[in-house]
């Protein structure tokens, strides 16, 4: 940018302390320019990853040459307009894959991980691969089952297709709703013995998985604790705690 | 009872008062979502000639959810004022918008009237008025309230100044404090929402806002935005708590849904009340709402989001808050889709909150999956500013860094203060000029000065800022 007519905030520097956009400086009442565009800029990638589709055999491709097998799953919302005004269509699987995902575990220890669109395709398209290659080699206790790529996704349709596959436990891995500094969060969502009908009160969450917000490492840590103790435990959900460590429900409901 | 509307050779039939007044509101998807909403466009307006011609007193006998079951039912219907309502009885909710817009119609009339309208009532009228309507008569409405300042005032608009942290950071909690108070924000609350959801967390946060304030005599109160039990907890430790904050909503099973009953409100106001912290006044609850609210917790019994917002002000209206906030745009899309219908939404509540006799503010904003931007925010903050709204949001930059939405900034308050010529509580315009960070007009000075007094080196623990 061409050097600016604003006046800068003397207490500028005082930015390193938050990434709130404070000392922005001022023209008059208003934005500089630069500030203006800035912002500007990162609402266009939280746009752009709300609405951007998952690249579902890209994805297919890079998971399959990292040794996952893969199915595909989508649910009752055909588009994306419909996904924003019906949140209940984005909780069902659609007829039409239903016979397909069908399957039987003889283990009785499957685990079932799902990877979905949420509400930013750029979270899983970036972040759900390295996060399961982090996880793969503690889960020798669990019969690892294809990973599930499913398109117009709520949270609660990874129970759906958990039940369907015979699966003990559940992961969705699921784009966040973006945030101006976090377009691409990942939210992972585990549920013990899933059913069509879970509440939220019965999943645990590890939420902004990203690699400046909790990095693969640690929310690998977090997943792997979390399904052995679920395991244990015979549940997930409120009674189920990861110390302080178990965030919030709450993204994509 | 029926009510029924016949155009064109077609009637119109609508089942109950809640039928009607919800295939009467304006298009929004949280009715579609709840199947509440009229079916076409012609139903819509059918409803409202029919609603146009139903008597205010019919309010008084037909409970839009059961008065045996619901306690905010009771306590809209057992706190009616009577004689209050007197002036405008004889009315139909058609006459009552022709009331509210006429030229005779006087503040002190209004404010009169308040406790004689019932929620439904209001509700009811705000599906007959245009943008235009609900801004001018909610100009006429005057709410001031008091704490440690005034607000509400004619001509002055004041500011939530919202320093939120993603981990309650102390340090990135202060400094947005201070870029905001340094761009002339705050006198409406310094109030923070926690990530944390803790006690300990909360006494720790109102502490340290409360030593800041303090030190600087600001004319300010402090909130932190946690459960009202937590704030209960906080004020049995001794914590300086100036403002009890809680979301409410306009049905008991939605207020259960928030872990709270009338009952704990009382309580908890009561207990609020007991430590007289306020120096020109007690309004000491702050209550933010937002359409959608209801439905979203399953709680919403058929009524339409707009009046089932409305019901939640007559929860706050009991406490005589200091501020009531709608956070319009919060809930996203699948309760309003975009900014037409936040727009209306915003104006909505902030014209039947004030004939309620509430003070209202309101939190412009959105989400980033709602067809917004901050030229749709720019919008509503103008019509909310020429409404006469008493309190807006300052947020660093307009982006909510915990909560992840946007909202209104700094800057936004310093453009609506000059196209408008709104001017702040007058404790705090002079409490800044004091600080040379305003001038005697209230415009922000050249800011070095200013900045040095609020950044001694050791108040952050910096060593020299």
């Amino acid at each position: 940018m061409t050097k600016s007519l604003a006046t800068s905030d003397p207490w500028r520097t005082l930015a390193r302390f938050t990434s709130a956009r404070i000392g922005l400086g001022r023209v008059g009442s208003s934005l500089p320019t630069e500030a203006m565009l800035d912002f500007s800029m990162a609402h266009a990638w939280t746009r752009d990853a709300i609405y951007t589709a998952l690249q579902t055999e890209e994805l297919s491709r890079e998971l399959e040459s990292a040794g996952f097998l893969t199915c595909r799953a989508w649910s009752r919302a055909k588009d994306r307009v419909e996904y924003l005004h019906r949140p209940d269509l984005g909780r069902r699987l659609s007829p039409n894959c239903i016979d397909n995902l069908h399957s039987h575990s003889d283990s009785g220890r499957r685990l079932s991980i799902v990877i979905a669109d949420g509400l930013s395709s750029l979270a899983p398209s970036q972040h759900a691969l390295p996060l399961l290659k982090c996880m793969l080699p503690q889960l020798s206790e669990w019969e690892m089952d294809d990973v599930i790529i499913a398109t117009q996704a709520r949270v609660a349709l990874g129970d759906e297709i958990g039940a369907l596959r015979g699966a003990e436990a559940v992961v969705i891995l699921i784009g966040e709703r973006p945030g101006l500094n976090a377009a691409d969060s990942l939210g992972a969502y585990l549920t013990y013995k899933p059913h069509v009908g879970c509440s939220d009160a019965e999943r645990n969450c590890v939420s902004n998985i990203r690699p400046t917000g909790l990095s693969y490492e640690r929310a690998a840590h977090k997943l792997i604790y979390l399904l052995h103790e679920a395991r244990a435990l015979g549940c997930t959900g409120v009674q189920l705690k990861d110390d302080s460590d178990v965030v919030r429900l709450g993204a994509v409901r | 009872m029926v009510f029924s509307h016949t155009t064109h050779g077609r009637t119109y039939r609508f089942g109950d008062l809640k039928a009607l007044l919800a295939k009467a509101s304006p298009l929004r998807s949280g009715d579609v979502l709840g199947e509440v909403a009229a079916e076409s466009d012609i139903e819509r307006i059918a409803a409202r000639y029919a609603l146009a011609d139903v008597p205010l007193t019919h309010f008084l006998t037909e409970a839009v959810v059961p008065y045996e079951s619901d306690e905010v039912t009771r306590l809209i219907i057992d706190t009616h004022d009577e004689a209050a309502f007197l002036p405008i009885r004889d009315l139909t909710v058609g006459q009552l918008r022709e009331w509210l817009l006429s030229d005779e119609l006087t503040v002190e009339t209004l404010t009169g009237v308040a406790s004689g309208l019932t929620p439904e009532m209001v509700a009811a009228v705000s599906k007959l008025m245009r943008n235009q309507d609900l801004i001018l008569a909610a100009r006429k409405c005057r709410v001031v309230t008091h704490f440690r300042n005034t607000l509400g005032l004619p001509g002055r608009m004041s500011v939530r100044l919202q320093p939120n942290h993603p981990a309650d950071d102390i340090q990135g909690i202060l400094v947005s404090t201070i870029d905001g108070l340094l761009y002339g924000c705050g006198d409406a609350v310094i109030g923070i929402n926690p990530a944390s959801d803790s006690t300990a967390t909360a006494i720790e946060l109102l502490r340290a806002l409360d030593n800041f304030r303090l030190r600087f005599n600001a004319p300010l109160q402090m909130c932190v935005l946690t459960h009202i039990t937590n704030t209960m907890g906080a004020i049995e430790a001794g914590a300086p708590v100036d403002l009890v904050f809680q979301s409410i909503a306009g049905t008991q099973k939605a207020n259960e849904n928030f872990g709270i009953t009338l009952a704990l409100l009382q309580e908890a106001h009561e207990a609020a009340l007991s430590l007289r912290r306020g120096t020109v006044g007690q309004n000491c609850m702050y209550f933010e709402t937002g359409q959608g609210t209801a439905l979203s917790a399953n709680a919403h019994f058929g009524v339409d989001q707009q009046t089932c917002e409305a019901r939640a002000y007559a929860v706050a209206r009991r406490y005589s808050p200091l501020l009531v906030n709608t956070v319009v745009g919060f809930i996203g899309p699948e309760y309003l889709f975009d900014s037409k219908q936040i727009i209306r939404a915003g104006l909505e509540d902030h014209f039947c909150g004030k004939l309620l006799g509430l003070p209202m503010g309101c939190d412009v904003c959105y989400t980033n999956h709602a067809e917004a931007d901050q030229d749709d925010m720019d919008t509503l903050l103008t019509l909310l500013g020429v409404a006469g709204v008493n309190f807006i949001m300052g947020v660093p930059g307009a982006d909510d860094i915990m909560l992840n939405y946007q909202s209104t900034s700094f800057h936004d308050s310093l453009y609506v203060r000059e196209v408008l010529g709104l001017k702040r509580a007058p404790e705090f315009e002079y409490w800044l000029q004091q600080m040379e960070i305003t001038d005697a007009a209230g415009r922000l000075r050249p800011s070095q000065v200013a900045a040095d007094k609020l950044l001694p080196g050791d108040l952050l623990g910096l060593g020299g800022a």
